[in-house]
């Protein structure tokens, strides 16, 4: 869509890694062999999503407009997925490993969500950032500008180890057991793109914690959850983690269970990549509703499912990184910008400010590091969206007060770290020109939300719009809130797949509809008495339905009742689980009541949507795309190659087109011996030894008219060492090579048929 | 070198005269209605309310070819016109195609009844941005190159550029 789409690859040249060059090249061929007609709609999905490039709402070209459902007459009727469209708007999500983000970043996200999205940066409940309204053929070059400030989108969806989250205080907290950020860093780039994780049925979510009993990493609720624990061994205090495995939110919620209470620090890749190798391996392909880690290990128990990782570790051939980042660990942490200092109010304070709002601030936003002298602040985002003016001055703050030391949270904000806390209230007053000194940080203010029905596929009611709704009654009765009111989180959902994390929480909602007097009416579940605390300890219980337009009432009278009758010192879960689920429900049985549409037909609409409410715009979910076997991928892979080939013999590149060509064919029959052993020969020669004993003397690769024609074609082009004489030869090789391609697809079709499959 | 004709994606904004005015969730339903009546030139698909984000992007129209807002940055409100598909032509036709999409649909948010009679836009200051970096970074360069262009498209107005380095191209045409 962008004019300026071609000229960025050249513009960027020197600034973006050879490494995400080569990827990000691979990605724009894919592209193209796509609008070719050349690679199959629920490949390219894949594809797209392992690059970050998601689906969003109406983008099967389809859309209600209350009344009637009408079709969007996008100019192309290409698609770039199953039932996708290639116009529609999509998503770009960015994987912001641990949250960390430092000044050139923040621009450059700044720059994007103003060039390409709508103006905001979204900031995700896994730490990610998302630009929503995105035009496919955007994506390369915002990813190309990404790169460039070493920023990747790889398998930030899809079915891959997704952004690894952590503490966004790691390593000032006060309560750490020490920094998890090495590790955390440590397994993100070791797991991105690992051979090992790329054929999982699902997504695979990673957290660091640095302590078990808060909140920040939520531990218990991830496929692989790491707290940090010490233990002394010979005399030494050595650093390792308490692993959990399995858990996960979505519509069967489970909580992680216990892998090993002590893996040592050295161990913790090994382990990782031993149980990617088994989840590949074992996890279930077809049915994705049981895909996730939690439902192996459920199917397996723990104990069998950690003799088999144990297992797998002993035969996994040693990588030297598993170790390597141990010896940077020590003189890894971040610096301060400038040194520690005690806040003197009178003396800091500038002339004509605004202490009472510092003062309150300061009590929510403000936490004092491990560290004498030193702040964290927050910066609490409405809903997790940022306008590209604030994300400069989120830039521009980070380089005057602290080294670029910004982190994104769970709960959809940014933190600061390091301030000196003499700088305090001139940073308050910094914030506060750019709108982000709102002083709701942890608070019942501070809404968590997903995309929910206003961009998400899934979404059946509208959780920003609710998010939106109670944020500003709340805050509304900020300065006459009770502690104990104040001290509550709410998170919602669109939808039962709870990227809202509405377990988790004192108060959490998530999307449903009902049919009442012949329509269909927005409403929200209500969850109450999750836990956030102790690493996301407890999920909460499911109350019942209510329409969502009686949400905001619902909570005033479930906070009201705590309020009066809580007995001194008891939590909100504590209060839930003692009056029990059978009063909470009756406390809100007249809120699940629907006046009829003639009453109140706003009932029958949802929040910031005017049109009459349907669920009719429900898509497909993308979460994890299909399951896109590896093989898919390499041969799709392959036919990038030929066409690379191609164009290397169009610019007068015969030989290296020929090479070209070549190596392409040796990856296609590398990727059958895979496909059929699990593991396949890297050198040229034994692939194809092992091609021709398993695939062509046994004819399991012959075409039934020209029988064995193509693989003879390979053999000839490996004897000749990928060598043409001239730009006839390379052509007439390049078309080899492509024949050569289609027919491991037909004997790849023709296994799939009689599984024949047998796992090394 | 700037070639002026090679610049794309000209955003035009017209300023909201009395902001306190008017209730910026009356903006949800009638952009819902340009839809369904496909009241625009361009393909029309969703509405984003951004309200909640203070001087943020406001309530969006978004389409295929351009998005249309009641955008807050700044903390000034206005009809923005964002051009996001390429157009044929000179910077000039490109430059009245987007001025013209963003006074028509001024006209039409005046005329629609929640607005009628309370929103009033000021014709007198529109500010033009040109919404890609790459083309138009915001420089001393662009700024001769554009100028002459867009001072001759708004004849006997002040043209002032705005903004930092790191904000998108911007000027402002103010009538005298
Ligand atoms: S919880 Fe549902 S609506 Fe929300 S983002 Fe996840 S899938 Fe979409």
């Amino acid at each position: 869509m962008k004019a300026s789409n071609p000229f960025w690859k050249p513009h960027l040249a020197d600034r973006v890694p050879s490494q995400m060059a080569a990827e990000l090249e691979v990605f724009e061929n894919e592209i193209a062999l796509k609008k070719q007609g050349k690679i199959e709609d629920r490949v390219f999905a894949e594809t797209r999503l392992r690059r970050g490039a998601y689906g969003q709402r109406y983008d099967n070209g389809q859309r209600s407009d209350g009344q009637t459902t009408k079709k969007l007459l996008f100019p192309s009727e290409e698609t770039k997925g199953p039932n996708t469209l290639w116009d529609a708007p999509g998503m770009q999500r960015i994987k912001i490993p641990f949250g960390g983000l430092d000044a050139p970043q923040l621009e450059m996200l700044a720059d994007l969500c103003e060039e390409y999205s709508d103006g905001i940066a979204h900031i995700t409940t896994r730490q990610d950032v998302q630009l929503h309204f995105i035009h496919i053929d955007d994506t390369p070059s915002i990813m190309r500008r990404l790169a460039s400030v070493g920023i990747t989108t790889r398998e930030a969806c899809g079915n891959a180890v997704r952004n690894v989250t952590a503490c966004p205080i790691a390593g000032v907290c006060r309560e750490q057991v020490f920094d998890v950020t090495p590790y955390a860093k440590a397994i993100a780039y070791f797991m991105l793109g690992h051979p090992d994780a790329q054929a999982f049925g699902r997504k695979f979510k990673i957290s660091f914690s640095g302590c078990k009993d808060n909140a920040c990493a939520l531990a218990r609720l991830h496929d692989f959850g790491a707290i940090a624990a010490t233990r002394e061994i010979n005399g030494r205090i050595r650093r390792g983690f308490e692993l959990w495995v399995g858990g996960g939110l979505g519509p069967v919620p489970q909580q992680a269970r216990l892998f090993d209470e002590f893996v040592p620090e050295e161990e913790i890749l090994p382990i990782g990549q031993a149980i990617a190798r088994v989840f590949a391996r074992l996890g279930e392909k077809k049915n994705r509703n049981t895909a996730r880690i939690k439902f192996l290990v459920t199917k397996l128990g723990i104990a069998e499912f950690k003799r088999l990782v144990m297992e797998e570790r002993q035969i996994l051939p040693y990588d030297p990184a598993w170790t390597a980042f141990l010896k940077s660990v020590p003189t890894d942490a971040e610096l301060p910008l400038k040194p520690p200092s005690l806040l003197q109010i009178d003396a800091a304070w500038p002339a004509n400010s605004d202490k009472a709002n510092f003062d309150r601030w300061r009590a929510t936003n403000v936490y004092s590091q491990r560290q004498a002298g030193y702040a964290t602040v927050t910066i609490a985002l409405p809903l997790g969206d940022i306008t590209a003016t604030q994300l400069r001055a989120v830039a521009d703050a980070s380089r005057k007060y602290i080294k670029e030391t910004v982190r994104s949270t769970v709960e959809q904000n940014l933190v600061l770290r390091w301030v000196s806390e003499a700088d305090l209230p001139a940073l308050f007053e910094d914030l506060k020109k750019g709108d982000l000194a709102a002083a709701t940080a942890g608070t019942v203010m501070d809404v968590v939300s997903c995309p929910g029905t206003d961009t998400c596929k899934l979404g059946i009611a509208s959780s920003r719009g609710l998010a939106s709704e109670l944020r500003t009654r709340l805050t509304a009765q900020n300065h006459t809130m009770d502690e104990a009111i104040r001290g509550l989180r709410i998170k919602i959902s669109g939808c039962f797949n709870s990227c809202g994390q509405h377990h988790v929480s004192d108060l959490g909602f998530y999307g449903v509809s009902r049919n009442k007097n012949g329509y269909t009416v927005p409403h929200f579940q209500v969850v109450l008495g999750g836990e956030w605390t102790h690493n996301a300890g407890a999920y909460g219980l499911a109350i019942g339905a209510v329409p969502s337009k009686r949400i905001p009432e619902t909570v005033e009278r479930i906070t009201g009742r705590y309020l009066a009758q809580r007995s001194v010192g008891e939590s909100f879960q504590a209060f839930v689980k003692r009056i029990g689920k059978a009063e909470c429900k009756a406390m809100l049985d007249d809120l699940m009541q629907v006046p009829s549409h003639d009453l109140d037909p706003s009932f029958y609409t949802d929040w910031g949507d005017a049109r009459e409410f349907t669920i009719g715009d429900l898509g497909v979910g993308e979460c994890a795309g299909e399951v896109i076997t590896p093989i898919d991928f390499a041969l799709v892979a392959c036919e990038r190659e030929v066409f690379e080939a191609q164009l290397s013999l169009d610019s007068g590149q015969f030989e290296k087109a020929a090479a070209m060509a070549y190596e392409s064919m040796l990856h296609g029959a590398q990727a059958l011996l895979k496909f059929k052993f699990f593991f396949a020969p890297e050198d040229a020669d034994k692939i194809v030894a092992e091609f021709r004993a398993q695939f062509y003397d046994t004819e399991l690769f012959f075409d039934p008219f020209v029988r064995g024609k193509f693989a003879q074609d390979f053999f000839n082009a490996h004897d000749d060492g990928g060598r043409a004489a001239s730009p006839e030869s390379a052509h007439q090789l390049i078309e080899q090579a492509q024949l050569f391609i289609e027919a491991c697809y037909s004997c790849y079709a023709r296994m799939s048929a009689t599984p024949s499959k047998v796992m090394a | 070198m700037i070639d002026p004709n090679q610049v794309q994606h000209i955003n035009i904004k017209i300023f909201v005269e009395n902001p306190v005015a008017i209730d910026l969730a009356d903006a949800i339903p009638v952009f819902h209605n340009w839809i369904k009546n496909s009241v625009c030139d361009e393909m029309l698909v969703d509405v984003a309310d951004y309200r909640h984000v203070p001087a943020g992007p406001g309530v969006l129209l978004i389409g295929h070819q351009a998005n249309y807002s009641l955008d807050h940055r700044e903390g000034r409100l206005g009809l923005l016109y964002n051009r996001k598909d390429a157009l044929p032509g000179t910077f000039r036709d490109r430059l009245n195609q987007a001025f013209g999409a963003a006074l028509r649909a001024t006209e039409l948010l005046e005329d629609e009844p929640p607005f009628r009679g309370k929103l009033k836009f000021n014709r007198a200051l529109t500010e033009v941005f040109v919404n890609d970096r790459l083309l138009a970074p915001n420089t001393d360069e662009t700024w001769q190159a554009l100028k002459p262009e867009i001072q001759e498209y708004f004849p006997g107005c002040v043209v002032e550029r705005l903004g930092e380095p790191r904000d998108l191209f911007r000027v402002s045409a103010t009538t005298r």
